[in-house]
């Protein structure tokens, strides 16, 4: 594809702290290269606020590989911008032509306060993660990776469950608020390997509980999830994880 | 985990909330059939309602079916209430928006209006509650004509279905209480297996193709049956 420049619009959510009320802002961006990625649009922006002497925009970034999901920007009115599985530090500015009008608005959901601008306190997926996103097994030596076999379709879909990143867009995408996409990508993950078995049952009761306390929204299955999901994790997995739930809600000696 | 502690929890609502969904998915065969016996009048112009009538007797005699009506109405209420909670806790997760929303992108507006859906049948069910449940269970023959058949005596609902889509408004309302459902199916079926745990392809095609099917069949059947009366392709006398 040809190289261009572009002058833009830019729409920016800034917010000073999780207690500040937060407003838009608008600022003028010009020559922005459309092989440059969305961040360092951003990154040029901020250097011209520094050297204004104004408050550079705070957003989160960490790998610009697609693969830590760090970034979260929701990029006129879709998660990660308008590319399909893609986090935002791989959208790229040819996605935009000359005059465009850019709006970017933080995640949006009671469970991610706002710390500032663009970044989200996602501690909330930690928390779940500790409820039991793990196996309790000791380590020691390494054991030869063949000692356990796995059926490839079992080991393909586990896979293609842990490829989740945990950058929130589900839940900044879903009606709901919910992180069901999330959570169920990382029970499926688990519940697919014998690894997972010894502590399935718990493991999704208490994931679940902890979903619930940290107050994202039920699942309705309208797969906007799905849809802007990076890693395009497959809403399957939350079928899996509800009768993962079922089944353990029925069965638990608890 | 206790029972409350199980259908509580998010994805508990949502197994009440599917479970109740297909225990009315099956009311909605039972009643679609029942009440497909009006188009008898069509095969023999003689019936007048006769095989509904008596089927609709039968439905409202019997001691097994009345309890079987409170476990329905029972169903309604819960799938109901429920629903709204969901609706009103859901809404309450994102209390600030976006400046820029999503639109239809990734979901369809049915899938995202199900509340919306769900409260137009449920006015539709006042309505329709109204004008036969009402006359036929509660105030009995004040309202409604009887009937007799080989000396026995039962209520004409068949002449009250004339008698009320002889209206147009009437007909109209129930039409759109049908499109209402049809929209309402048409998510409400899949998600219900799906929210139960029916993960894998080969079933989920099922569900899908069988989903469709319904929503279209079904809520089509009930659409004939105004039109029918209104249109005079069933009607109460013998030409």
């Amino acid at each position: 594809m040809e190289h261009y420049t572009m002058n833009l619009t830019l729409k920016v959510w800034r917010q000073k702290s999780s207690k500040d009320k937060g407003s838009f802002e608008t600022y003028q961006v010009s020559d922005i290269s459309s092989e440059m990625s969305f961040l360092e649009m951003i990154d040029v922006l901020n250097e011209r606020l520094i050297t204004e002497g104004k408050e550079p925009i705070a957003f989160d970034h960490d790998c610009r590989e697609g693969i830590c999901g760090a970034c979260s920007m929701y990029i006129n009115g879709r998660p990660h911008g308008p590319w399909e599985a893609n986090t935002t530090c791989q959208l790229h500015m040819r996605a935009y032509k000359n005059g465009d009008t850019i709006v970017i608005e933080p995640w949006r959901a009671n469970s991610f306060p706002v710390i500032k601008d663009l970044m989200v306190d996602r501690a909330a997926f930690d928390r779940i993660i500790a409820a039991g996103g793990f196996i309790s097994a000791n380590t020691g030596n390494a054991v030869d990776a063949n000692a356990t076999p796995i059926e490839k379709d079992k080991a393909d879909a586990a896979f293609a469950a842990a490829a989740c990143i945990g950058c929130g867009a589900c839940v900044a995408a879903c009606k709901n608020s919910s992180a069901m996409l999330f959570l169920s990508a990382k029970v499926s993950h688990l519940a697919l390997l014998p690894q997972g078995a010894p502590e399935r049952k718990s493991r999704v009761l208490n994931m679940v509980q902890q979903m619930d306390k940290e107050g994202f929204g039920s699942c309705t299955f309208t797969e906007a999830c799905e849809a802007v999901c990076p890693k395009e994790i497959s809403v399957a997995n939350i079928s899996r994880l509800n009768k993962e739930y079922l089944i353990a809600g029925l069965t638990e000696e608890k | 985990m206790k029972w409350s502690e199980f259908f509580t929890s998010s994805v508990g609502k949502k197994f009440v909330m599917a479970f109740t969904g297909l225990f009315l998915i099956s009311f909605l065969i039972v009643h679609v059939g029942i009440n497909a016996c009006v188009f008898a009048d069509m095969y023999e112009d003689s019936d007048n309602g006769e095989m509904f009538n008596k089927a609709a007797h039968f439905m409202g005699s019997s001691y097994v079916i009345r309890l079987m009506e409170i476990g329905l109405f029972a169903g309604i209420l819960l799938h109901i209430v429920q629903g709204y909670l969901l609706e009103v806790q859901n809404r309450a997760r994102r209390k600030q928006g976006y400046a820029v929303n999503m639109g239809s992108q990734g979901s369809a507006w049915y899938k995202k209006s199900m509340g919306l859906l769900g409260t137009l049948i449920l006015l539709f069910l006042i309505i329709h509650i109204a004008h036969f449940w009402v006359p036929s269970r509660i105030t009995y023959e004040e309202t409604l004509s009887q009937a007799s058949y080989n000396g026995r005596e039962m209520h004409d609902v068949f002449s009250k279905m004339a008698d009320v889509f002889s209206q147009p408004v009437w007909v109209l309302l129930y039409l759109l209480g049908c499109f209402s459902l049809a929209w309402h199916l048409l998510h409400g079926f899949q998600s219900s297996f799906r929210t139960v745990g029916v993960h894998n392809k080969k079933w989920l095609g099922v569900v899908h193709s069988a989903g469709v099917a319904f929503s279209i069949i079904v809520p089509l059947i009930f659409a004939l049956m105004p039109l029918s009366f209104y249109f005079g392709w069933v009607t109460t006398t013998t030409k």
